[in-house]
């Protein structure tokens, strides 16, 4: 290792010039804090700002005094906005729309990845690429064909789909169905196949095998897939702004913006206080499973 | 139990063909290990009389009904995997337990044969632990256990040994072959370990490209391999090959390694030689246990001969000699007191009723 050195520095050997573990340990850890610091200062501004407007009233507010002070705290938002009856619909809309849309997506992809992941058929490599790159189109060009769609339909069955909440149960899994279908075949492919051999020679079919052996091991998987459909339903936009209108039919993100912006009047201490406990169930829920969704997410990684 | 049979079966993969036309027979209560390198299609057999492969041409019937459309849980078999497969989520009780549940056994019928299988591979404490809290060895008696309560027709294993350490695995090879004499199912064991498959099998089937090579009780494959592959991969250290010629002595034949080494061939077989004398890539086999120290009043057959060591491996009860003839490695054994070193000069014996004569052209022992 030193001939290098020596045959450089001729007869007289020079010192080389070692480095330090524990120098460069302490660097890379000045510059971690440094960079997280930068994050968490730039994640959790627009929450905080979001939360000091909450308490403010709207004569505060446009008052276009120090706006990161609170001089009158008041909880007339949230009291104002839990009393208000649709308020309260909307978060009853969200509610059953996304926990519908995760069963009804759990049900659809849960044995699509199982199928794919584990059924060796003809195509089946092609098919589940292709479940992919469906996630891959944006909705942003989806909402005009489908709401065509949906127009159609009427006109030929006579059943209304627009501006019904429940429309939005077919239209989401849209987005949720690839995408936590995806997911749940790559963590269904670190779990070894002898796992459900086992299970045939044992006796199990198909079925008793993916409820009984399948679905409890692939569990964090099965989870970080839930927390993301649950994420996207949530907050979805673009969908229930299109296909609903009716005020007792919105859901949380188009509710309030809807309701609480009357022309060009913002009631901006109402709209943060709504936003901030809409913000709440999904930060719960992360909460409670955060570590599940990272085991299910990091899948495969630390799998000798 | 029953009786396993396997006529022409071959299995072939998009363009890859992993078993070509395999015929056995495996007789009730039999113990047969499938031996050979990776990739010699012994898994890819295994797995056809499981069910977990399809059969692309010919027929396997177990207990004489062919099985090529059953599905695996009619066939009556049971498998132990290499990685054991576990069921993670449940409890040792419940992982052996799983397939009675399945088949919606009495609970008393279950209770008393998961506690008689925990009992016969002493695992009784164990029952209530889920798979994450035993060590490999335990978790491979767990995947016997689960084998053992099905009360199935056949026995299926599958490399289990090769995830355990070298000291646990003899001592798993032992239970094993404990519980085979205990429940006297038929079993079709796969392993690439020539030790594995000399210790337990009543009869072994050396697979190589996806043919057999050879089946037989593991001494008759040890002393008489049909094949050069056989010959080389049954035993160790491996039977060492030198480059020869059969030459005539009169009314005897001589093998000639070098101009220096020539070895009479005994009377027995010189009419089986004769044949032979013409032929151009003959190989020349002895296992190294026949190339010993030279000892005074040797018997008949047994030649005294001189080389120039390369190395010695001293393993405690024997030492490793290893020399060039003919530009072939070969390996002796000696004893430690005889002297051996490494580059020293030494004199050896050859064991001559012990040779082997290999047509390198065809791979066959002659």
């Amino acid at each position: 290792m030193t001939s290098v050195t020596v045959d450089k520095a001729g007869p007289t050997r020079a010192t080389p010039k070692y480095g330090s573990i524990k120098r460069d340990r302490a660097w890379a850890l000045r510059w971690s804090f440094v960079f997280l610091t930068l994050f968490a200062f730039a994640f959790l501004i627009p929450p905080i700002y979001m939360f000091i407007t909450s308490l403010k009233t709207s004569a505060e507010i446009s008052a276009a005094k120090n706006p990161w002070w609170v001089f009158n705290p008041t909880l007339g938002n949230y009291i104002d906005l839990l009393a208000a009856p649709q308020y309260l619909i909307f978060f009853k809309n969200s509610a059953i729309v996304s926990v519908s849309v995760v069963v009804i997506t759990m049900l659809i992809a849960i044995p699509a990845a199982f199928a794919l992941s584990r059924m060796r058929f003809w195509g089946s490599a092609t098919l589940a690429t292709g479940v992919f790159l469906t996630y891959l189109i944006p909705e942003t060009l989806l909402f005009l064909p489908l709401f065509k769609m949906f127009a159609v339909f009427n006109e030929l069955t006579g059943i209304q789909l627009l501006n019904r909440w429940w429309v939005l149960l077919v239209v989401y899994p849209t987005l949720t169905v690839p995408f936590a279908t995806w997911i749940m075949i790559g963590y269904f492919a670190s779990i070894p196949k002898e796992l459900d051999e086992a299970a045939i020679i044992d006796g199990a079919s198909w079925m008793q095998t993916l409820v009984r052996v399948f679905v409890p091991v692939a569990l964090p998987g099965i989870i970080a897939a839930t927390i993301f459909a649950f994420t996207v339903s949530w907050a979805q936009f673009l969908y229930p702004l299109a296909f609903t209108t009716s005020i007792d039919q919105l859901v949380l993100p188009v509710g309030i913006i809807t309701t609480l912006i009357k022309g060009d009047v913002f009631n901006w201490g109402q709209i943060m206080t709504g936003a901030l406990l809409g913000a709440a169930p999904p930060l719960i829920i992360y909460a409670f499973l955060m570590d599940y969704y990272i085991a299910g997410l990091t899948a495969g990684s630390t799998k000798g | 139990m029953a009786d396993v049979s396997i006529r022409k079966v071959f299995k072939r993969y998009d363009s890859v063909e992993a078993v070509r036309g395999i015929d056995l027979e495996i007789k009730d209560h039999e113990f047969v290990v499938l031996v050979g390198p990776s990739g010699c299609g012994k898994s890819t057999t295994l797995r056809m009389i499981a069910g977990l492969e399809e059969i692309t041409a010919g027929e396997i019937a177990i207990d004489d009904i062919v099985v090529n459309d059953v599905p695996p849980k009619d066939r009556d078999i049971a498998m132990v995997f290499q990685n054991y497969a576990l069921y993670p989520h449940m409890t040792v009780a419940e992982n052996m337990s799983f397939g009675l549940r399945l088949k919606r056994f009495p609970k008393p019928e279950i209770k008393a044969r998961v506690d008689e299988a925990a009992r016969i591979l002493d695992i009784t404490e164990l029952l209530d632990r889920k798979p994450k809290a035993l060590s490999g060895g335990q978790r491979q008696r767990v995947a016997m256990g689960r084998a053992i309560v099905r009360h199935p027709k056949v026995f299926l294993f599958d490399e289990p040994l090769s995830n355990l350490d070298a000291k646990l695995r003899v001592q798993m090879r032992t239970e094993i072959k404990r519980v085979h004499q205990k429940v006297k199912t038929t079993t079709v064991y796969v392993t690439h370990d020539q030790v594995e498959a000399m210790t337990l099998a009543d009869r072994v089937v050396v697979m190589n490209h996806g043919v057999i090579e050879q089946v037989g009780p593991p001494n008759e494959l040890y002393h008489a391999p049909l094949t050069k592959f056989v010959a080389g991969f049954i035993g160790s250290p491996a039977m060492n090959f030198i480059p020869c010629k059969l030459e005539d002595a009169g009314d005897g034949l001589r093998v000639r390694l070098t101009g220096d080494y020539a070895f009479p061939v005994p009377q027995a077989r010189v009419a089986r030689y004769r044949p032979h004398l013409a032929s151009p890539n003959l190989l020349f086999g002895v296992r190294p246990e026949h190339v010993a120290e030279s000892r005074p009043h040797a018997e008949p057959g047994i030649h005294p001969f001189e080389v120039g060591l390369d190395v010695t491996e001293p393993m405690g009860m024997e030492t490793l000699v290893y020399f060039k003839v003919n530009g072939a490695e070969v390996c002796g054994r000696v004893s430690p007191t005889a002297g051996a070193a490494d580059n020293a000069r030494m004199r050896l014996a050859i064991d001559m009723n012990n040779m082997h004569l290999i047509d390198d052209a065809t791979g066959m022992v002659l």
